[in-house]
């Protein structure tokens, strides 16, 4: 096997033997990305000059005697995560040559540990998507069918890891935007717990829900992961002060009696039926293993998508305000006064559904329309988390499908934005309960495109869902399949 | 509830963004399509259901009144559209 | 018609921390444009705010020395509109639930005390400056002061005059003085002021429509300010007009306040709350600890030095009109507690006028309080003449040099040995044989001239009262 193909705990045992260098493994990784990525098109910004230093001082690390952690590890950033001296552009032509002037929490955490950044990878623009074709640099392909949608918005991050251009990557999550592209490209995606992981330098889409999260080639790395990019950090006032468990260390520990809920409302008429088949068959998997299935009620989730819709778009057109083109970023130049500088700089500088976002937000936020929706959304929020709470006080995991559907064609939902929302059922409900949630491969459509399942945990619980899923993959072999490029 | 053209039209100038009148009719039916949508919430009873407004956990979450050196200025200008005088530059203001 | 003048104020402090609100940048005025920004005061993407505690601390300050109400968990909140000095579209401020709500604030007109509702006291950041002189078509955007923690401070339209409304204002400078959380210096806009003023016609309660009046940032500009906007309202109405209600500058230069150009839209901010923060918890301890490390506040302090130090209302509410001044004072009776009074007379006399004279501020004075309660003391315990202390504190201003030290050294210590002073009344007497026969022949004004000439001779240093007492018995014969 390729050193490419490796997991992160495979390249770890071989760095910490001095069995290759980072230096090698980088080589290895940079070498596949020259070969695939002009078929998948997961990266906006490739720095292998720059990965190639970081892994030569991982290597003098490494000499010195440090060992584990992500060091020398090669990895990719979603390209809405500040690097200091890397072009971060939200696949927007807003900050299409924005190169921040500092780094963020991840991008420092990296260099602190020793991790090997190899780029930014593509996105929705600002993360607002499902299919990562609302990116304003590139179309990005499922490695698995190329004429198929990696899914989104991190969908660059989840074709890079499935083509083995990355050992892992990092990913945001709003409403499911590490899990149904990891469930789509299938690889693993998981979003920990509101709070769990610092935002700074997380460009911010909806501020309450976003959260930076692994997508990995098996849920032993997420596990690894997961623990690197944890924890409280004073910039960022929303994150946890909750110390970091090992994640790793408790993954082998089986789920004999494990109480697993499985929702009623998450299988739904229009579902595709294969899809719906294959995750059937993972709960059932889990229940040999020992573990016991309930069916659980979550009776708001009818009303998960509007009252997501309503919320990230509000946040969204608050946080995208800053986009005015005077400070940074791209400005309409012909403009004659200051407000014909704002409008055609936004106007300019944004793609559609951008824009169909930033209205839709500042509607729900204008006067006389805030009760009705935004209030009420918030409410509705209430409702929803209240319906996890209550099913937790019954069941230690619940388990779903992360995406109606496998990956769909390019192209084939554009047209219409609503039908889009509709596919993130599965995944923004975890999101407005701010709960960690976690999507694997379990099975493929009826095209051969693979399905996801989704753990969601009580929140701050990872290492329970991180335990089952751990113990699902050890009984199945989904997670080996690789696609052909 | 069916928004107009006018309040489209509204609604945009508010959020700063220049739209065609493409633009306008077709954002204008997706609004109107998305709002028939959520309109469904106004089935949810929500008399009484405090706001989900926080989503992070209650804490001490301050920081001490301590400076930081800040950004050098060539950087914190070098991402600029436009520059003079150590300032970010823009069109005439009108007060 | 006679109209009764309705005005609310609300006023912005700019607090004096070292850092801004939400990052650790410096606060220091007068810097080269945006030197002190960063990151998250330009707004850049991708940054996060983080509350500064001190801004709490001082916003607790202020609602303890207003009776406020202290709101916990009170929220942050977003208010949007586009402007260059505004780095990320919106201002983090308070919106429905601020820190504190219900104060009052006393202010004293024409020897009336008055009580002004306080509505609201919150916590929110400042914006940048926009500089447009002299530039053409383009204006300049400078960030330093983006992110500088702020007050606002908004009254009931409770005030009823352009003399209440200076009286309020006065009151709020003192207050944020005293508390140490604001440096109240107008022409640097750490105290910043709009007014909103409306007229109804005496004995009708509903309110007129209120104009808003921003710009007057003195009090004399402030004063002028209202009395035009009263009198140009009256002449509206007086002619069958309507107000409308809208946003005046005053201008400084010509003395009128005009309307700005009407918004090209309403303002619509879209408050949300700021989910980037929590609601920020204020816990009764924390409190506590906060008025325990408060200092007294200048109503309390001059109640005190009337009754401690036996001064008058008057005496005592000139020397609190600066917690600098007052703790001077204070410093000097610690040091020589005996005669409060004589401290006082020489804090407010002496003292103030060579500050006065030098332009010297009380925290800068070079003579310690100490060194001026030796002065004082010096004449209480009859070492030395009033009119000597005078010339010893002219000797130790600006020398450092001790009270005792100036007595001693120019040898200025009052005689008051009687075998010394019956010597020099002696010879006195006896280089004035004929004036002495006048005096006892019953020219009794000729005393005078003898205090004189002993006085003289012992060079301004025996003790008057002394003297005259000798001299009245050695003359008798």
């Amino acid at each position: 096997m390729e050193p490419h193909s490796w997991t992160i705990h495979e390249a770890r045992e071989r760095l910490d033997n001095g069995r290759i260098t980072a230096t090698g493994l980088t080589r290895s990784v940079l070498a596949r990305i020259e070969a695939v990525e002009p078929r998948v098109a997961a990266f906006n910004t490739v720095c292998a000059d720059m990965a190639l230093e970081q892994a030569a001082a991982a290597d003098r690390r490494l000499q010195a005697g440090e060992r584990g952690g992500l060091l020398g590890i090669p990895l990719a950033l979603k390209d809405n995560m500040i690097t200091q001296g890397v072009a971060t552009t939200c696949s927007s032509r807003i900050l299409k040559n924005f190169v921040p002037p500092a780094d963020g929490a991840m991008a420092a955490r990296f260099k602190e540990q020793g991790a090997i950044n190899l780029g930014k990878t593509n996105l929705d623009e600002f993360a607002m998507g499902s299919s990562t074709e609302n990116s304003a640099t590139q179309i990005t392909r499922n490695p698995w069918n190329l004429e198929r949608a990696p899914g989104g918005s991190s969908g660059g991050a989840a074709a890079c890891v499935a083509a083995d251009m990355a050992l892992a990557a990092l990913g945001s999550d709003t409403g499911g935007s590490i899990r149904q592209p990891a469930a789509l490209c299938g690889v693993v995606g998981l979003k920990p717990t509101y709070g769990r992981v610092s935002r700074y330098g997380l460009v911010a889409f909806a501020s309450s829900l976003d959260q930076i999260g692994p997508i990995t080639k098996d849920v032993a790395d997420a596990a690894i992961v997961l623990g690197a990019i944890a924890g409280r950090d004073p910039l960022d006032a929303t994150s946890s002060a909750r110390p970091v468990p090992d994640y790793s260390r408790g993954l082998k520990d089986g789920i004999k009696g494990l109480r697993i809920g499985v929702p009623r409302e998450y299988f739904i008429d229009g579902m595709d039926a294969p899809v719906a088949d294959a995750v059937r068959a993972a709960i059932d998997t889990l229940k040999g293993l020992g573990a016991t299935v309930r069916e659980i009620s979550l009776p708001h989730t009818r009303y998960a998508v509007a009252t997501y819709y309503l919320v990230a778009t509000a946040e969204a057109s608050s946080n995208l305000g800053r986009y005015d083109g005077v400070r940074y970023g791209h400005r309409a130049m012909d403009a004659r006064d200051l407000l014909e500088m704002y409008m055609a700089t936004r106007d300019q500088g944004f793609g559609p559904e951008v824009k169909r976002r930033i209205m839709l937000g500042t509607y729900a936020l204008s006067a006389g329309y805030y009760d009705a929706y935004y209030k009420k959304a918030q409410q509705a929020r209430t409702l929803i988390l209240k319906d996890f709470t209550d099913a937790f006080g019954q069941v230690d995991v619940i388990a779903t499908p992360t995406s109606p559907t496998g990956a769909f064609r390019l192209g084939e939902r554009t047209a219409d934005p609503l039908q889009m929302y509709l596919s993130d059922i599965f995944t923004i409900s975890i999101n407005l309960a701010g709960l960690p949630g976690m999507s694997q491969p379990c099975g493929v459509d009826g095209n051969g495109m693979p399905v996801g399942l989704q753990l969601i945990g009580k929140a701050f619980d990872e290492a329970t869902m991180l335990r089952a899923g751990w113990a699902f993959e050890q009984a199945t072999a989904f997670h080996k399949a690789k696609p052909s490029l | 509830m069916t928004i107009q053209r006018d309040e489209v039209l509204k609604i945009a100038r508010l959020a700063r963004l220049e739209l065609t009148d493409a633009e306008l009719a077709s954002l204008g039916d997706d609004l109107n399509k998305i709002l028939a949508y959520v309109e469904q919430l106004s089935a949810l009873d929500t008399t009484g259901v405090p706001s989900l407004e926080h989503a992070a956990e209650a804490g001490d979450t301050w920081r001490d009144d301590v400076s930081r050196p800040s950004l050098p200025r060539e950087r914190g200008l070098a991402v600029a559209p436009a520059v003079a005088d150590g300032c970010f530059q823009v069109p005439k203001i009108i007060e | 018609m006679k109209y009764e003048v309705v005005i609310g104020l609300e006023v912005h402090c700019q607090l004096s921390t070292n850092t801004k609100i939400f990052c650790g940048c410096a606060t220091t005025f007068g810097n080269p444009p945006n030197s002190q920004t960063c990151p998250i005061c330009l707004g850049h993407p991708g940054v996060l705010p983080v509350l500064n505690r001190k801004v709490v601390e001082y916003a607790v300050m202020a609602g303890l020395a207003t009776r406020s109400t202290i709101s916990s968990p009170n929220v942050f909140s977003r208010k949007h509109y586009f402007y260059p000095d505004l780095p990320k579209g919106y201002q983090i401020s308070q919106f429905d639930k601020p820190i504190c709500e219900h104060g009052t604030i006393e202010i004293v007109v024409d020897g009336t005390p008055k009580r002004i509702g306080l509505t609201r006291i919150h916590m929110e950041e400042d914006a940048g400056k926009n500089l447009h002189e002299g530039l053409g078509d383009v204006s300049h955007v400078d960030l330093n002061r983006a992110g500088v923690p702020l007050l606002e401070m908004v009254s009931e339209p409770d005030l009823r005059s352009p003399e209440e409304a200076v009286a309020y204002l006065k009151k709020i400078r003192t207050l944020v003085i005293y508390l140490g959380i604001c440096d109240a210096n107008m022409e640097q806009g750490n105290l910043r002021c709009d007014a909103n003023i409306s007229l109804r016609p005496v004995g009708r309660e509903k309110f007129g429509t209120k104009v808003e009046m921003k710009n007057m940032n003195s009090f004399r500009f402030l004063k002028q300010a209202l009395e035009y906007e009263i009198k140009r309202q009256a002449k509206v109405l007086d002619e069958g007009g309507t107000i409308v209600q809208e946003t005046r500058l005053w201008d400084t230069k010509r003395g009128v306040t005009e309307s700005m150009r009407s918004k090209e839209e309403a303002h619509d901010y879209r408050y949300m709350p700021e989910p980037d923060l929590l609601p920020v918890v204020v816990e009764r301890a924390w409190i506590d600890a906060i008025r325990q490390n408060m200092p007294e506040l200048p109503d309390a302090k001059r109640e005190r030095f009337v009754a401690d130090f036996g001064l008058s209302e008057y005496d005592a509410d000139v020397l609190t009109v600066s917690r600098e001044l007052a703790d001077y004072y204070e410093a000097a009776v610690a040091a020589f507690s005996g005669d409060p009074k004589t401290t006082c007379n020489w804090v407010m006399g002496e003292l103030a006028a060579k500050l006065n004279e030098t332009g010297t501020p009380i925290e800068q004075c070079p003579m310690t309080a100490a060194q001026l309660a030796g002065i004082v003391q010096a004449i209480h315990s009859g070492e030395i003449s009033g009119k000597i202390a005078k010339t010893v504190f002219g000797e130790m201003y600006g020398t450092g040099k001790d009270a005792a030290q100036v007595i001693r050294e120019q040898g200025l210590v009052q005689v008051s040995d009687s075998g010394a002073i019956d010597a020099m009344i002696q010879s006195v007497m006896a280089a004035n044989p004929d004036k002495v026969a006048d005096y006892r022949g019953g020219k009794d004004k000729l005393f005078g001239f003898f205090v004189g000439q002993v006085m003289k001779a012992s060079q301004g240093q025996a003790n008057p009262q002394m003297v005259n007492e000798r001299l009245k018995a050695l003359l008798a014969g």
